[in-house]
């Protein structure tokens, strides 16, 4: 068994059981860090196959931003997990049921497929030559040219979830002290202050 | 050797344990969004499988934009669970019926 085999069977096993542990583990905190381990796993294969910016994308991403939001949400609700759990063995013999289902019905799949004769010759952006230009530069030269508009659309849709995360989750509490700069800037030190002369033995 | 089929047979065991995450918590709303993340994972893999076997790089460009998706989904759909949080002090599936009628 070469090393690249290795690899293959290491990574892909990291990320399987990485994934099953997400959905069975009890405690949610242990599940967001299966989760990172699944990814890790996923981001190996990815680079196993070639795609070294799409790799490095998943790990930035997922492991850099969606995993940490996953676990900076279970932190900071505080949900009484235990109760969420105690449901989970009803559930089993269903969940149990169409996960082997489906699974049969993908391993089918695999007896018989094939590629067509004409799946070479409808190749929309082949792969050019490792010494013509490396993953990520080819990625980028089909990205910003054939791919801009779908590119661009990328970019809308992630603008517009930040903007609805924002909304969604910005609530403006009463009773809170804030600061008002404009009536700070705006205050008069002749309105705001008076030297008073007291007298001696009287007070104010 | 490892061939094509292989990263496919991860990918689909990757979607089946999705699809049992879905099923098994059904209450828990935040292992329902990773268990839809780790099955936009699967699809991220047979696509890139495919793109490197084929030697396309359309696969690896579709992955771009699903990745875009799903962390988007992931924010709004944490949102969500937090505002839905702070209103009704659960997070069950089951009491998500404030616009029932």
């Amino acid at each position: 068994m070469s090393v690249a085999d290795f690899a293959f069977y290491l990574f892909a096993l990291t990320t399987v059981v990485g994934g099953f542990f997400t959905v069975v583990s009890r405690n949610p905190v242990h599940s967001v860090l299966w989760l990172i381990t699944a990814f890790i796993g996923a981001t190996g294969l990815f680079v196993l196959l070639g795609a070294e910016f799409v790799a490095m994308l998943l790990m930035i991403v997922y492991v850099g931003a969606v995993a940490v939001l996953f676990l900076f949400v279970v932190m900071m609700l505080d949900v009484d997990f235990a109760a969420l759990k105690a449901e989970m063995s009803k559930s089993l013999p269903l969940a149990l049921l169409i996960g082997v289902i489906l699974l049969m019905e993908l391993g089918t799949i695999f007896g018989v497929w094939q590629f067509s004769d004409g799946a070479m010759a409808a190749r929309v952006s082949v792969t050019p030559a490792l010494d013509v230009a490396h993953n990520t530069q080819a990625l980028g030269q089909i990205l910003y040219t054939d791919y801009i508009l779908l590119f661009q659309l990328a970019g809308l849709i992630l603008l517009v979830a930040m903007i609805g995360a924002i909304v969604l989750t910005l609530r403006h509490r009463t009773n809170v002290k804030r600061q008002n700069v404009v009536a700070q800037m705006h205050r008069d030190p002749a309105k705001a202050m008076e030297i008073i002369d007291v007298k001696p033995g009287q007070g104010l | 050797m490892v061939g094509l089929e292989h990263y496919l047979a991860v990918g689909a065991a990757l979607f089946v344990i999705g699809i049992f995450g879905l099923f098994l918590n059904r209450k828990n709303v935040i292992i329902l969004l990773m268990s839809i993340e780790l099955m936009l994972l699967s699809v991220n893999i047979n696509l890139v499988a495919f793109s490197a076997y084929l030697g396309d790089l359309t696969g690896q460009v579709f992955t771009l934009f699903v990745l875009t998706v799903a962390a988007a989904e992931a924010a709004i759909g944490l949102a969500i669970l937090v505002s839905f949080f702070r209103n009704r002090g659960t997070i069950a599936v089951e009491d998500v019926n404030v616009m029932k009628g």
